[in-house]
């Protein structure tokens, strides 16, 4: 439009002029193959919004963090921060909580598994934490696997109420917390002849069938073996002991499994299962909450 | 192909001509007058409706309760597990609009469709302030005078307005109408609401005010379809070309010999909303209206001729006709003798009883249709009359599928929901008949027992399951197929919900 020959090349110019037949546009000179690029300006519409973009580009950058300074960034005048914004919308979700979670805060144990609203309340809360931070070991819905319990089942190795449950969580299973479950069962390895631990074995199985188990020679020596051995820990049968978690043997459930291999490897070797403290890593409320959703997965007492 | 057609070709646009359509009058057009009435009085009435449905529940007859998730409609209730009762609505009003359309044509474009409607009314809130066709005309291509800005500025007015009594009447159909007009007088709705309003308004003012047919033309599938759905024996606006050839201008007085009936007055073409002229035959503008038939009725009165130039018909009696050649049967008693004893170009034909004209209703086509339309809605009426007031789904949790407990018994969890659709409150009693032994209980807070689940009306109860079986042989199944059965305590109907429990 402005293209104003100068006089030095107008001659030329207007002989040079290129104009398209067919639409009668001045070409821009340049030519492909034999086709030639129209010089037609930009439509005005476009123009415009190009503008406008622009205008607001600049008002972008007074309003928002945008250029890169030596030591950080210009801040803008709104002073918006990603960081703020999730600050908001995590105050706008405890604002939403709020009424539930004060309720949840001010109860016990006992006052909530009563009240049927603030319990669902933090069973839901639970679940999420649960699938989070203890799903990867005990399994989506706490169905466990060999060497991490079952927490759907009634069998618990130190305590199935739920005050039980949220202890366990808080100080962990020979986690290195002061108060954690620190109980070892020591290896029969060393101190028994490899023939005393098969008798073992045959005993300790035979304690899970109950009546149906026969009595072999094999059983009637394990079960002398087993009052001068185990009695002390795991109780005259085979019963257990949860106050030094060590398991019930006369149950249908092996937290490492029930073949004669496993429990040779059992009574030889020990096992020393590790469960981390959450009492610093998860907030006491995330904890309560977990400890009644690990209570109400059908095993809880 | 010459060079006339290149240059032609290179036209693609051509920019929509500003339609005026005239005002007439006949029974079309009164026809079109009741039926804006009763549906724009349907459409802005019925959210006022009121309907008994007891306590706890809406008392509007028609309400699509989005909060409350259930749509009401006067003795039909609907939840969203049956919004498959909606699928069956479109499949009914989809192959209605097809029946309707195999048998009188696009009956629905010329007299109900919403966009036929609106725009009528818009164009008469025009002719009102305006005047009528050539005045619009007039006023359009004059200066900015003030009459002009007032008249404008009017139409544009009432335009909103209505736009505005549109999307409010929209609103009410979801929300409860006199509560939400108290709102609505003192300012105080919610953006929904207020968004909902204002996307109508203006979408009735650009449709009906601006869009118009180029809405029917250019935008709706329906009018391309059509041709789908037309046979040689649906009824369309028609122009009898035998008749009406060759047209020409006619001085009162003269003879109608050697010509058309067709006196090239462009009545039919001013007064079509669409702007088309219906003497080219059939167009896909067409929305069957039927005013250039009141138009052409108009016309054929004043010059002493039948009526019936343009009308509906059927391809097949056009077809007949023509094949007989001009056989309209005509009342030739108030005709001039000469005119009559000296029928030129028709060797007396015109003396010989008119071809049967006749409708083909039943056909394979409209049988088809109607079939349809009875299975869709027999089977509709069975699931809205069979409908349960209690439904219980149950799910069984997969994380784990079992549990074995200490003394081997084995352990599933079930959650389920249970629907009490009626409007009491209701108890239930768990059972699982299927499995023996079994200790069903409820996992909640507080001891609920399994005889009283409580589902307060109209609403869903959720509760989770165990179900414990005590331990059984190798040989049992490790999936066994069982029902999940809630007795009503009080009228002890049974409910069952299937599912499984896994070993």
């Amino acid at each position: 439009m402005s293209n104003k020959p100068s006089d030095k090349n107008s001659a030329k110019n207007s002989a040079d002029k290129d104009i398209d037949e067919p639409t009668g546009v001045e070409t821009t000179g340049h030519e492909w193959d034999g086709i030639k690029e129209l010089n037609n300006p930009t439509p005005r519409w476009w123009l415009i919004v190009w503008m406008i973009t622009i205008v607001w580009a600049i008002g972008y950058w007074v309003v928002y963090p945008a250029w890169p300074t030596i030591n950080g960034h210009t801040k803008g005048i709104a002073g918006w921060t990603q960081y703020g914004k999730l600050e908001a919308e995590k105050a706008q979700i405890d604002a939403r909580q709020g009424e539930w979670l004060t309720q949840f805060r001010q109860s016990d144990f006992a006052t909530i598994s009563a009240n049927p609203e603030v319990y669902e309340f933090a069973r839901a809360g639970g679940e999420v934490a649960f699938k989070e931070n203890c799903a990867a070991c005990h399994g989506a819905g706490g169905e466990g696997k060999v060497g991490y319990p079952n927490l759907n089942d009634d069998d618990w190795l130190y305590s199935g109420t739920v005050e039980g449950i949220h202890h366990t969580l808080k100080v962990g299973i020979r986690s290195g917390h002061p108060e954690a479950h620190i109980t070892q069962m020591p290896a029969y390895g060393p101190m028994l002849k490899v023939e005393e631990i098969d008798d073992l074995a045959t005993y300790v199985i035979d304690l899970a069938k109950g009546d149906k188990a026969v009595q072999t020679p094999a059983h009637i020596r394990g079960e002398a073996l087993f009052a001068a051995n185990c009695v002390t820990c795991h109780g005259e049968g085979g019963v257990g002991d949860r106050n030094l978690g060590a398991p019930r043997l006369n149950d249908a459930i092996w937290l490492y499994g029930g073949d004669r291999e496993a429990v040779v490897q059992t009574i030889t070797h020990s096992r020393a299962g590790v469960m981390p403290t959450w009492e610093n890593r998860l907030s006491e409320d995330t904890l309560r909450q977990l400890a009644i959703y690990v209570h109400g997965l059908g095993g809880g007492e | 192909m010459n060079t006339t057609d290149d240059q032609a070709s290179t036209q693609l646009f051509e920019k929509a001509e500003k339609i005026y359509p005239r005002r007439v009058k006949g029974n079309f057009r009164s026809l079109k007058w009741v039926a804006m009435i009763v549906l724009l009085g349907i459409y802005y009435g019925a959210p006022w409706l009121r309907w008994d449905r007891g306590p706890h529940v809406p008392d509007q007859a028609i309400l699509i309760d989005l909060v409350g998730q259930r749509g009401y409609f006067f003795g039909i209730e609907i939840w969203p597990q049956e919004v498959y009762l909606l699928v069956g609505v479109l499949i009914l009003a989809a192959v209605g609009l097809f029946f309707a359309t195999a048998l009188l044509g696009r009956v629905w474009c010329g007299f109900a469709c919403p966009q036929t409607v609106w725009t009528d009314l818009f164009v008469w809130v025009e002719r009102f302030v305006q005047g009528d066709r050539n005045a619009r005309r007039k006023l359009d291509q004059s200066k900015w005078t003030l009459e002009k800005v007032w008249k404008k500025s009017l139409t544009h007015s009432i335009w909103l307005v209505i736009g505005m009594l549109t999307g409010g009447a929209w609103v009410f159909y979801f929300n409860d109408a006199p509560t939400l007009f108290d709102h609505i007088i003192h300012f105080d709705v919610s953006w929904t609401v207020l968004g909902w309003v204002i996307a109508l308004t203006l979408s009735t003012y650009f449709m009906a005010g601006f869009a118009r047919e180029n809405i029917c033309t250019y935008v709706c599938p329906y009018s391309r379809f059509q041709s789908a759905m037309f046979d040689k024996d649906t009824l369309i606006v028609t122009y009898e070309t035998e008749r009406g050839e060759p047209r020409g201008k006619h001085k009162a007085g003269t003879s109608w010999e050697g010509r058309g009936h067709c006196i090239d007055c462009t009545a039919c073409v001013v007064v079509c909303p669409m702007g088309i002229d219906i003497r080219d035959g059939l167009q896909i503008e067409c929305i069957s209206c039927g005013l250039c038939i009141d138009a052409c009725n108009e016309v054929m009165d004043k010059v002493g001729l039948p009526r019936g130039l343009i009308r509906y018909d059927t391809e097949t009696n056009q077809k007949a006709r023509q094949g007989a050649g001009r056989t309209y049967s005509l009342d030739i008693s108030h005709r001039k003798a000469s005119d009559v004893t000296s029928a030129v170009t028709e060797p007396a034909v015109v003396r010989q009883p008119a071809i049967k004209e006749k409708i083909r209703w039943i056909r394979p086509r409209t049988i088809g249709y109607a079939l349809i339309l009875s299975v869709v809605g027999s089977l509709m009426l069975g699931a809205i009359l069979t409908r349960a007031d209690t439904e219980v789904n149950v799910i069984h949790n997969r994380a784990p599928q079992f549990v074995r407990l200490s003394d081997g018994s084995i352990r599933n969890n079930y959650q389920i929901k249970v629907l009490n659709k009626s409007h009491d409150d209701r108890h239930y009693q768990v059972s699982a008949p299927d499995l023996k032994g079994a200790q069903i209980t409820v996992l909640a807070a507080g001891d609920r027992p399994v005889e009283q689940i409580d589902v307060p009306a109209n609403s869903v109860g959720e509760f989770r399951l165990m179900i414990v079986v005590p331990p059984a042989g190798s040989d049992a199944d490790k999936r066994q197929d069982i029902a999940i059965v809630l007795k009503d305590s009080q009228s002890g109907k049974e409910t069952f919900g299937d599912s499984y429990f896994a070993r």
